[in-house]
């Protein structure tokens, strides 16, 4: 009984440290709707910072309580500053451009941030000091609890109830409120918009960085904070209800209490926990705890983007022309490039099928791996299981994907925005721990290994143009999709879902479809990924996978249907180049992204858009501009 | 009314365009990063997780760079300099896959050398076999790499995860304790650690009895819950392999809790300076640990090292500086052996080449490619406000080794 | 039979409060009928509860003498009700002509296949319901370029592409200019009356409404308070009540 009151008092300071950085993310995610993928790299700022200023030659080293939190909150402050920069020198820019498009933004600022934190702070973990006064235990019912952690129980309250009186008895804070109910009604209200974005911004940079902070004392400093950080602060603010800071602190509560006595039972549970919890809170309640049904957001595709026209006989011509290029193109270049080659196709076929979700089916997929990865692993067990050669790997992959998207869409379909995102996000996790974890049948994180091309393939210019043949074909099928009778039902849902349901349309129905085709599709691009690489691994369907997914749709442009490809293509391309001519590659690679957001707000097809619009312009009288 | 394209015909063709001008762009890119090479050196590729953990790999390079420097101010090998491009993997085995392509194809390397996962290893060593092409495996843990996944195209330096919980075993064995409770990250490296350690313990005292197990996942513990969880299984002794950031909020959570008060502790790596120097004078003393005491062994080898890369580094080694380094030598001397760079005379070379390396001569076993190499096992203690290992012993890895025969029977084929 | 629509007894409570109370009405087949009432009547929610997007706690609709209460919308526009929005919800992806094959396809269970290319389906009759509202030279228009009014007929076109015989129109005038708001009402009325069509609309726009409306039915805080021809609606004293405030002391609310 004693234990069980230490270990609930336990999980409420681990509570404390998750509410303080998802606090700060759904307050911003509350009123501006971004979705702020720095968040975790403010947070291990606030923490590097705390570290400088209370360790070792910072000056707060040797004033004792008042030096350490004064530590802490100047950590606070100054990645507060820096929070109100990026929101108006990057963030403010991009308002316009479509929604997810500051996911883009701030991805690669994240990377940009992992690496200058390497550069600044080197290479080894830091343990930072203990809080001065707090150092030793606290014995309570005769088990020893850190006199720290009841520092935390009580900051996270204590936060809370400082965000609640904000929230509720400043005019500030009431246009926050008014801000996360319905956008459109603070513009209404003559409130200078960018100022209130910017305000909410550095306050949930400042209190990213208070969590980020406040761990020094508990654990080590180190470059890969952000990425452990990110994920768990999203999950609390979806469990919570976006934008409610109460709802975001009972989701930390359960989800800390749940670790802290689940491990009694379940030692390996704390790899999927988290997920699992989200998954039954959004089946429960598809707003979250306290979550209300969502306003209206930014549509995923703005109605201005124009339509989407077939290609027509000359579109197919220029399609079948590039295609065969591209087939010449082992006859030019050497085997790594044609293997490199071969890999782009794979992950333009893989952003191609997020397009369909995305794009297409207006459904936002942060776990798109998912389809990604067993697709790799049902090609990789079809080929060791049954001995299967390469095209029943094909076709086996795909099946797999198939059938998981077949179960996870049926619940996905049935939300919406980011909860349908979060939700597709924890059944990819689900999976991924299966796979993590099953070794007898997936060989756990050691993987599977010889899954080679069959003979005939094994050449790089041969699998290359399997390779070409597999997505090319796919692409087109994916396109052709868009304009078949069922593309028209798949974008009638997601242009205006009550005008769908208004002509007849079964949008669940349709949308689990598509969710479906989309899953199938990636699958491809998985079995065919696992052919390529020779071996299988949880990594085919981690969350970096997903997020280059992503990143690929959005940066060639959500509102095109060439976007992904272009998208998949720039990137891949980039990443690898980069990658292999320095280490820094994430700076680089980072710093790119981020010019490319502020360059072309609607991707890159946009920009080529936009360009071609101008040349046209130029050479005489424009028709009507529809996009393709 | 026919529908008219034209819009959608020049769009597409600008898109076209856009597109092929990407790939041409980057295709050319790729075609031009070769650098320039000197042209009878004899080329290693390299791999490692530069990115992803920086913390161990950042020695490893600095150990690599030095061994090299020695080489070739040596005269280099087979009167050839020796040249090394290395690649980030950024802990991804696809990742790892691709730059071995590049090194293999674009940069004409001779052999591959590094990787630090298991399963990045585990890739490359499948790639390496597919490709035909030797794979000096650096620091890989998993028994796998050399004996149920093991391939001829793959040798390992170092004493892997079952080797070294061998060796803490043998000293566990020497405890009074009864009560075992075990905590270990869960993936592959802290699931074969802790069952090695279990196993050959269990071998030894048939007495022990285990209380708890705790598997937190890797990089993400929950600490004071897991120290909680793990001090009312009320144990005699504590069996651990977490490391980095999670063995430092286990540290700290267990000795504020009093966890580790009255209880042995016997904990993989943690002696590693990687691991042990970020915890400062927080370093928990006495924890039987294996690891490397890089100031107090007092080989002529160790020395050496040392003082060599202090001079070149104004920095002190890690156990990584001494893997890449270790690594690099192990590359010249079956070099050396083969007489050329044919991969199979190399292969042939490899078994049984001996290396000498800051912890001494080591062999590769013919049997399971399986380098000698040892470790230090000692136990921690705080001295001058930082951690370092006391009453430590070189364990050679030959005597935690099953003997060749029994080993090749463990390898497919 | 002569009632296009029978409402009996519909209710709705949002927590407390009773949106909906015990609405009964029937709107005749040909009839144009036209529900109004002041902000926070119940207008949209009696509306919602007729084409599916809002559940009645209690209560019968019947459609052709076949209940149709609870149904999701999808269902009643099979049943043959179309129906237009307050605030215009089109396909913004798609041309003006789209928009209309989308609900013909759908109107002839074409939609379900990812085969073949469907661009061209429909693309008759969806021209010919365009020219019916006077939109032929705006279909291969994108809708999002559209005018506002524009908007609203291409609504009614989409709204008339499954051949309903009971239209169903959330103020469709709202946010028009008075020209265009006679223009489209007229238009209405015409297409009602070439295809036999039963209209019950709510409106804002008392000109609209008195100008167009065979019959008006009148809502104040969930309840039916009157109902009769523009005239005798007009002269109703509780109508003026509700409108003008100068309601009995007892039953002014906050």
């Amino acid at each position: 009984m004693d234990f069980l009151v230490i270990q609930a008092l336990t999980g409420l300071a681990s509570a404390s440290s998750l509410f303080l950085v998802a606090s700060g993310l759904t307050l911003i995610f509350g009123v501006t709707r971004i979705v702020n993928f720095a968040h975790g790299s403010l947070f291990m700022l606030g923490a590097y910072g705390a570290w400088t200023f209370t360790s070792g030659l910072g000056w707060a080293a040797h004033a004792g309580p008042l030096g350490f939190w004064g530590g802490v909150l100047l950590s606070a402050l100054a990645v507060a500053a820096l929070g109100a920069l990026v929101e108006v020198v990057l963030l403010r820019r991009i308002y316009q451009a479509p929604a997810l498009f500051p996911l883009l933004a701030t991805f690669g600022l994240a990377l940009m941030i992992e690496d200058l934190v390497r550069l600044v702070w080197g290479p080894e973990d830091l343990l930072g000091p203990r809080a001065p006064g707090l150092e030793g235990a606290v014995t309570i019912l005769g088990q020893k609890l850190p006199a720290y952690d009841l520092a935390l129980i009580a900051l996270g309250p204590m936060v809370l109830a400082g965000l609640w009186w904000v929230l509720h008895r400043t005019h500030w804070g009431v246009l926050v409120r008014a801000a996360t109910q319905d956008r459109a009604m603070v513009g209404a209200l003559g409130v200078d918009q960018s100022r209130l974005f910017t305000g909410v911004f550095a306050l949930g940079a400042f209190l990213a960085a208070l969590g980020g902070a406040v761990q020094v004392p508990r654990e080590a400093v180190h470059h890969a904070l952000d990425m452990q950080v990110i994920v768990e602060a999203f999950v609390i603010v979806v469990v919570g209800g976006l934008g409610n800071v109460v709802g975001a602190f009972l989701a930390a509560v359960l989800v800390a209490e749940l670790n802290a006595f689940g491990i009694l039972l379940f030692p390996r549970i704390g790899l999927v926990l988290l997920f699992l919890v989200m998954a039954v809170v959004l089946v429960l309640r598809p707003h979250g705890l306290l979550g209300r049904p969502e306003g209206e957001t930014r549509a995923a595709v703005p109605p201005t983007a124009g339509c989407w026209r077939p290609a027509g006989a000359t579109g197919w011509a220029v399609g079948l022309a590039l295609a065969g290029l591209l087939a010449l193109l082992p006859l030019v270049a050497d085997a790594y490039v044609v293997s490199v080659a071969a890999e782009i196709l794979i992950f333009a076929l893989f952003a191609a099928s997020l397009h369909l979700m995305m794009g297409v089916g207006g459904m936002v997929s942060f776990g798109h791996a998912a389809w990604f990865g067993l697709g790799a692993y049902g090609a990789a067990l079809a080929a060791l299981g049954l001995g299967a050669p390469m095209a029943v790997g094909l076709v086996a992959g795909p099946l797999l994907a198939v059938a998981g998207a077949t179960v996870a869409g049926w619940f996905c379909v049935r939300l919406s925005g980011v909860f349908l995102a979060m939700l597709t996000l924890a059944f990819a996790q689900i999976a991924w721990s299966v796979v993590f974890q099953w070794h007898e049948v997936t060989g756990g994180d050691n993987g599977l290994l010889g899954i080679w091309p069959d003979r005939w393939a094994s050449d790089p210019a041969a699998f290359y143009w399997v390779s070409l043949a597999v997505c090319g074909v796919a692409i087109a099928l994916l396109r052709s999709i868009v304009f078949s009778p069922f593309g028209y039902a798949l974008r009638a849902c997601r242009d205006s879902v009550a005008r769908a349901e208004a002509i007849g349309i079964d949008r669940v129905r349709v949308q689990w479809l598509g969710f479906v085709m989309a899953g199938g599709f990636a699958g491809l691009a998985g079995a065919l990924y696992a052919y390529l690489k020779g071996s299988v691994f949880p990594e085919a369907m981690a969350i970096p996978v997903s997020i280059d997914g992503l990143v690929m749709v959005l940066l060639g442009g959500l509102t095109t249907l060439v976007g992904p490809v272009v998208g998949a293509v720039a990137y891949k391309t980039l990443a690898i180049v980069v990658s292999s001519w320095t280490d820094h590659w994430p700076l680089v690679l980072g710093g790119l992204i981020v010019l490319l957001v502020i360059a072309a707000p609607d991707g890159l097809a946009g920009l080529a858009r936009r360009v071609a619009r101008a040349a046209s312009r130029g050479a005489g009288p424009g028709g009507r501009e529809p996009a393709s | 009314m026919p529908r008219s394209h034209i819009g959608a015909r020049r769009l597409l063709q600008g898109v076209a365009r856009t597109l092929a001008g990407a790939l041409v762009l980057g295709l050319a890119t790729l075609s031009v990063t070769s650098p320039a090479r000197a042209a009878d050196a004899i080329r290693v590729g390299e791999i490692n997780s530069y990115t992803r953990l920086p913390a161990f790999t950042e020695p490893y390079r600095l150990g690599w760079t030095l061994a090299l420097e020695e080489i070739n101010a040596a005269g280099g090998v087979l009167g050839r300099p020796l040249e090394v491009i290395d690649r980030d993997d950024a802990g991804k085995p696809g990742e790892a896959v691709t730059a071995a392509n590049e090194l293999l194809m674009r940069e004409d390397v001779d052999l591959l050398m590094g990787t630090f996962f298991s399963h990045v290893g585990l890739a490359v060593s499948d790639f390496a076999r597919q490709r035909q092409v030797l794979f000096v495996a650096a620091e890989p843990l998993t028994d796998a790499l050399i004996w149920s996944r093991g391939n001829a195209y793959t040798f390992r330096l170092r004493p892997s995860t079952g080797m070294q919980a061998r060796m803490l075993a043998e000293e566990a064995a020497k405890l009074d304790a009864v009560r075992w409770a075990s905590v270990a990250p869960n993936y592959e490296y802290g699931t074969s650690a802790v069952a090695t350690f279990r196993e050959a313990l269990s071998a030894l005292r048939p007495d022990v009895e285990w209380v708890d197990e705790q598997w937190p996942p890797q990089g993400k513990i929950d600490a004071g819950a897991t120290a909680q969880a793990l001090a009312q299984a009320e144990p005699d002794a504590l069996f651990n392999a977490t490391f980095g950031p999670d063995l430092a909020k286990f540290v700290r959570e267990g000795t504020t809790r009093g966890l580790f008060e009255g209880r042995a502790v016997v904990s993989l790596i943690t002696g590693e300076p990687e691991y042990l120097a970020p915890l400062g004078a927080e370093a928990p003393e006495g924890w039987i640990v294996t690891g490397y005491p890089w100031d107090t062994v007092d080989t002529p080898e160790n020395r050496a090292f040392v003082a060599a890369y202090q001079a070149r580094f104004d920095d002190y080694p890690r156990m990584g500086s001494v893997v890449g380094y270790a690594a690099m030598k192990s590359v010249a001397a079956i070099i050396e052996k083969a007489g050329s760079t044919d991969t199979d005379a190399m292969i042939a070379a490899a078994k049984g080449v001996m290396v000498d390396t800051p912890f001494g001569r080591i062999t590769y076993r013919a049997a399971d490619h399986q380098s000698t190499m040892g470790a230090f096992v000692g136990r921690t203690a705080v001295r001058d406000g930082r951690g370092t290992m006391v009453d430590f012993v070189y364990r050679d890895g030959a005597e935690v080794l099953p003997p060749e025969d029994e080993a090749r029977a463990f390898r497919p084929e | 039979m002569t009632a296009a629509l029978e409402v009996h007894g519909l209710r709705k409570r949002f927590g407390g409060v009773r949106a909906v109370d015990d609405v009964g009405f029937t709107l005749a087949i040909g009839e144009m009928l036209a529900l109004i009432g002041p902000n926070g009547a119940g207008k949209s929610t009696c509306f919602n509860m007729l084409t599916g997007q809002v559940r009645p706690d209690t209560g019968a609709i019947r459609l052709f003498g076949r209940d149709i209460a609870g149904l999701p919308p999808r269902r009643i526009w099979r049943l043959g009700v179309g129906r237009t929005f307050q605030v215009t919800a089109t396909f913004g992806s798609m041309t003006v002509a789209e928009n209309v094959q989308v609900a013909l396809m759908s109107h002839h269970r074409r939609l379900r296949w990812p085969w073949p290319r469907a661009d061209r389906l429909d693309a008759g009759p969806a021209r010919d319901l365009l020219a019916l509202v006077g939109m032929a030279d705006q279909a291969e228009r994108g809708c999002g370029l559209l005018a506002y009014g524009d908007l609203k007929r291409l609504e009614l076109a989409i709204a008339l592409a499954n051949d309903p015989r009971v239209l169903l129109m959330d103020e469709p005038t709202a946010g028009m200019a008075p020209r265009e708001r006679a223009a489209l009402m007229d238009l209405t009325a015409r297409i009602v009356a070439e295809r036999g069509l039963s209209v019950l609309f709510t409106e804002h726009d008392m000109d609209v409404v008195f100008g167009h409306a065979d019959r008006v039915l009148v809502l104040d805080r969930g309840r039916l308070v009157a109902e009769g021809t523009p005239d005798e609606v007009r002269a109703d004293a509780r109508v003026r009540a509700v409108y003008l405030g100068d309601r009995p002391p007892s039953e002014a609310g906050p």
